[in-house]
């Protein structure tokens, strides 16, 4: 190894090497020397100074939890807030039976079995003089029972804490969400330090979206504890000091919310008894007005901190799925809804033109095939053109129309809307639903045979049956396109935040989203007076819905098949399962002359969309211009 | 008494046959001696760190009898070996650094861990002691002060293992292990010039760290510069042990008695915060007589390494001399509030396993050393 090198110096480098090896030793005395300074400063000049913290009464930082911002709706009404509430304690070194206590407690029905157990485990690993809470939310009628049997309970005591609060119970609750008790999981989401006096956090809707704005920054107060940890009382200067050292925490924004509440409760009781979703979009700047998905819940049951693994498991597993957000991540066929975009894209590729008619037998096959698609209308529409396919919903015209334009030509009209794509709306949750193309089925299926894209079903997505989805807010969100024409605004709810503190207001300006541009504008008038004449000709399915209105409406109504009907088979409403009859839809946009807002309803199994949609539709419009009569 | 050999320690027959043995064993008896008192020492300050447990302080006792035996094991190799395994363990060093960052188990949110099935093991522990090896046996054919081509393939062999340990990311770790490459370099006469001009250039380059450091790094530091504005999170480790320490004045509270440990204000107190616990019940003269400890071995370590028989085992007795004083230098440097919190634990007397034998191992080496010397004619 050492041919290709000059010879080593040994003596040179014996030097060299303990020269660094002195200058090393040298370096590390002086760090020493830093080191033993500090610890002289600290152990003997400041020693005094950290022996009071330490000894006998030393400092403790205790952290105080912001308060959580409050949501408003448009009017300013109150949806969100935090309220005194009076939750019973325990301090176990007060004492003396335990078990006695809770045994009394219990004869006085202030805790049950549940509430029992939970004590036990908030209380391992506090200190004994520190309070144990025993319940969180006390009614007035328990708080005047504690407190007749104060006397016999000594180390139970009643302590005032800011409960969030839902005052309209469970109006609006998938818009709200709810908060719950800080999780494991979500203390590892968030920072820890930030949450160290909160005990409940945004779980979904806007409580979970906003989590970050409504929460706001923790405080802290410094106090002095004893050797034991005990709050001893400050006096004089350290008093002063604390005083000082207090940082108050950052109460979080205020949210104002598109919402209306009081239309939100009108199209919550016009939904009322049944599954399904009412959505109301401000067409002029995607402002949600109301966004129903029922059946809800009381969000108070969560933020309460007194719900039962039951009643949790309850809601879970309830058939009726209570805490699934329908409006927002249930995805339905939309049904005849879909045929005036089809019927658009029809107009904008020149594959119709509105005098177009075609005869209508009660069912339309493909050519060189003998599967029969059948219209609703069993004896058919006969001689019809595209203002009265969309008045009448006839199928046999849309199986025919979708033909001729393809699916390609569908799904790019479509795509322009906003179909299969998420709307963007400021809540979690949102399903982006499906709108199929020869791409999407060559990559969602394992079979090859399956990969490749039928004439059927393009057929059959002329009526928006097949694979394509919607969700409610987006069946809303497209009918405003179509009342705009074309313009589109991104769904949202919040439109503003408030500082708590100054009343500021900091307004968030509505998002525009690229437009539907057609050849010609005047294809968007064939389009409203074809949905006009749903409302306003006896021969259109929402007739009824319209009767009397003192506004005029247009509208489109679908139903989406939950399942499908055999070749040679009657569909009987009567006949099948409740949970099998077909979703009821309807959306509508008001007034025709100069839109200001659209709706979408869907009543799952309700069957007839004119029927038991439509008058869900009347009665939310009724109040919506009731309030703003032009 | 620093610069004595074990050789020289016969005050009466019954030490002079210890010393034998220890001579027979390869064991350099000063170096031995302190080893024991500071992990015994910190066996004591443990019982009380931990809350009087007696397991906990079995399960560390176990630990510091494994790594002597590792110790005693090592200091049997002589350093001619250690020489040629150098570039093997360094390479399957580097190779298991790789495989951690590709399937390495995840624990507290970093990846360092390589599960072997009966156990796991941080394969930055070996490279703790493999990049001095590595460095010292490339210059150890070299002339001396090595040159720039020299210096360019050192820079290599230490940012390797630096950067894939930096981005597990233990920064911590990356940092020790690229000072302990660094100080080899300067041990073996990198010119003066030289580490002034990269000094330079690494303050130039604090900024640019400062970009590529994650999130909770970032805190640190800044936590560091001013621990009043986290009083919630990282800046209470700083403020409660600085009031430990201060509180426990020139004698201390006494053993067991240290009520800001006792009372668990004191965060990590049986692992990086140890010193702090020390310094409350045992006073400025507890932790006095730990830093003299500390730099015995240092020294012996440095004495070692001045007496190598060739540039192998100079370089690298010096630079495990120097790297052992660091890690204790940025420890209490940092329990002190002197330096950010990095999770490095004091040695020898922390609680904790892998660091333990990689500690006693190099120890091992440095006796290997000592005790296989050749004596040359002077």
């Amino acid at each position: 190894m050492l041919r290709h090198e000059p010879l080593k110096d040994a003596w040179a480098e014996q030097r060299l090497f303990n020269n660094r090896i002195f200058w090393a030793f040298t370096g590390l005395l002086l760090l020493t020397g830093l080191l033993i300074s500090r610890l002289i400063n600290l152990q003997v000049v400041e020693h005094q100074r950290y022996a009071d913290l330490s000894h006998g009464n030393r400092i403790r930082i205790q952290p105080l939890a912001p308060t959580r911002g409050i949501i408003f709706d448009r009017n300013g009404i109150v949806m969100a807030e935090n309220l005194p509430a009076y939750q019973m304690v325990l301090i176990p070194e007060q004492v003396s039976d335990l078990d006695g206590t809770l045994d009394r407690l219990s004869e006085l029905k202030l805790i049950d079995e549940q509430q029992r157990q939970r004590f036990f485990r908030r209380k391992r690993g506090k200190r004994s003089f520190e309070a144990v809470p025993l319940r969180y939310r006390l009614n007035d009628e328990e708080l005047a029972r504690l407190s007749v049997h104060r006397h016999e309970l000594p180390g139970v005591d009643i302590q005032a804490a800011l409960v969030r609060s839902y005052p309209l119970g469970s109006t609006a609750v998938h818009v709200l969400g709810y908060v719950g008790a800080l999780s494991e999981s979500d203390l590892q989401r968030v920072e820890t330090s930030r949450y160290a006096a909160t005990s409940h956090i945004g779980k979904i809707g806007i409580e979970g979206q906003y989590e970050d704005r409504l929460h706001g920054q923790p405080g802290h107060r410094q106090l002095l504890v004893n050797a034991q940890g005990r709050e001893m009382d400050a006096r004089g200067e350290a008093r002063e000091e604390l005083l000082r050292n207090r940082q108050e925490p950052v109460p979080g924004s205020d949210l104002i919310l598109s919402l209306d509440s009081h239309l939100q409760a009108v199209a919550e009781a016009a939904l009322a008894g049944r599954r399904g979703t009412v959505v109301v979009i401000d067409v002029n700047n995607g402002d949600i007005l109301a966004l129903v998905s029922q059946p809800g819940f009381d969000p108070n049951r969560f933020s309460a901190g007194g719900m039962s693994n039951e009643e949790y498991l309850a809601l879970q597993n309830d058939i009726d799925k209570p805490l699934f957000n329908r409006a927002l991540s249930g995805t339905y066929p939309p049904g005849s809804i879909v045929k005036p975009f089809i019927a658009l894209a029809g107009l904008e590729y020149r594959a119709v033109t509105p005098d177009h008619s075609i005869f209508c037998e009660g069912y339309y096959s493909i050519p060189g095939n003998e599967h029969r698609y059948r219209d609703w209308k069993k004896e058919g529409h006969g001689e019809i053109n595209l203002h009265a396919a969309i008045t009448e919903s006839c199928d046999v015209f849309f199986y025919m129309l979708a033909m001729e334009l393809g699916i390609d030509r569908i799904h790019a009209m479509l795509a322009d809307f906003g179909f299969g794509q998420p709307t963007g709306v400021d809540l979690p949750g949102e399903k982006s639903g499906l709108l199929p193309s020869r791409d999407w089925k060559r990559g969602a299926f394992d079979r090859r045979s399956e990969r490749i894209w039928f004439p059927g079903e393009t057929v059959i997505t002329g009526i928006g049956q097949g694979y394509m989805l919607v969700t409610p807010l987006q069946l809303t969100h497209f009918t405003a396109t179509l009342a705009t024409r074309g313009k589109r605004f991104k769904p949202r709810l919040v439109t503003a935040f408030r500082d708590p503190l100054s009343g500021q207001i900091t307004e968030i300006p509505p998002q525009e989203l690229a437009p539907v541009e057609l050849a010609d504008d005047r294809y968007w008038d064939d389009i409203h007076r074809a949905m006009g004449a749903v409302m306003n000709t006896p021969r259109g399915t929402g007739w009824a819905v319209a009767l009397g209105a003192g506004y005029k409406m247009a509208g489109k109504s679908g139903s989406a098949q939950v399942f499908s009907v055999g070749q040679d088979e009657e569909y009987d409403e009567e006949e099948i399962d409740e949970r099998l009859r077909d979703h009821a839809l309807f959306v509508a946009f008001a007034p025709m002359e100069n839109p200001q807002i659209a709706i979408s309803v869907l009543v799952e199994n309700g069957g007839s969309g004119g029927r038991v949609a439509g008058p869900v539709v009347r009665r939310v419009f009724d109040a919506w211009f009731e309030e703003h009569r032009q | 008494m620093i610069f004595s050999e074990a050789e020289q320690f016969r005050p009466n027959r019954a030490l002079s046959f210890a010393g034998r043995l220890l001579r027979k064993l390869c064991i350099d008896g000063p170096m031995l001696i302190a080893l024991l008192l500071l992990a015994g020492a910190g066996l004591f300050v443990l019982y009380s760190a931990g809350g009087q447990q007696v397991d906990l302080v079995l399960r560390q006792l176990l630990r510091i009898g494994v790594a002597l035996a590792a110790l005693l094991v090592v200091a049997q190799i002589p350093p001619k070996y250690l020489r040629m395994w150098s570039p093997w363990l360094y390479l399957a060093g580097m190779l298991m650094l790789i495989l951690v960052l590709v399937t390495g188990a995840s624990g507290k949110g970093a990846q360092r861990w390589l599960d072997l099935g009966l156990f796991r093991f941080q394969p930055a522990e070996i490279m703790k002691l493999a990049v001095p090896m590595m460095a010292a046996w490339v210059l150890h054919s070299r002339r001396l002060p090595p040159d720039a081509r020299d210096l360019l393939k050192l820079l290599v062999i230490i940012m390797l293992p630096t950067i894939l340990i930096a981005t597990q990311p233990d920064l911590g770790t990356a940092l020790l292990i690229c000072a302990s490459g660094i100080l080899l370099v300067m041990l073996a006469g990198l010119s003066v010039r030289f580490i002034l001009l990269a000094g330079g250039l690494a303050m130039g380059a604090l900024p640019v760290l400062w970009h590529f450091m994650l999130d909770y790094q970032k805190q640190r530091v800044l936590t560091f510069l001013n621990p009043e504005t986290d009083p919630l999170g990282s800046g209470y480790h700083i403020i409660q042990s600085k009031i430990a320490i201060g509180s426990g004045g020139v004698f201390g509270k006494g053993w067991l008695n240290g009520s800001q440990a006792h009372l668990e204000f004191l965060p990590e107190r049986s692992t990086d915060f140890i010193f702090a616990v020390l310094g409350e019940e045992f006073g400025l003269l507890g932790l006095l007589s730990m830093l003299i400890a500390y730099l015995f071995v240092v020294s012996r370590g440095l004495y070692i390494a001045v007496n190598g028989q060739d540039t192998y085992c100079r370089l690298l007795a010096g630079s495990i001399s120097l790297t052992f004083f660091i890690y204790v230098f940025v420890n209490v440097g940092m329990v002190t509030g002197l330096l950010p919190v990095v999770g490095i634990p004091l040695p020898l007397v922390s609680y904790g396993g892998t660091s333990m034998v990689t500690l006693m191992v190099g120890f091992g080496m440095l006796m290997s050393f000592q005790s296989h010397r050749k004596l040359l004619p002077t």
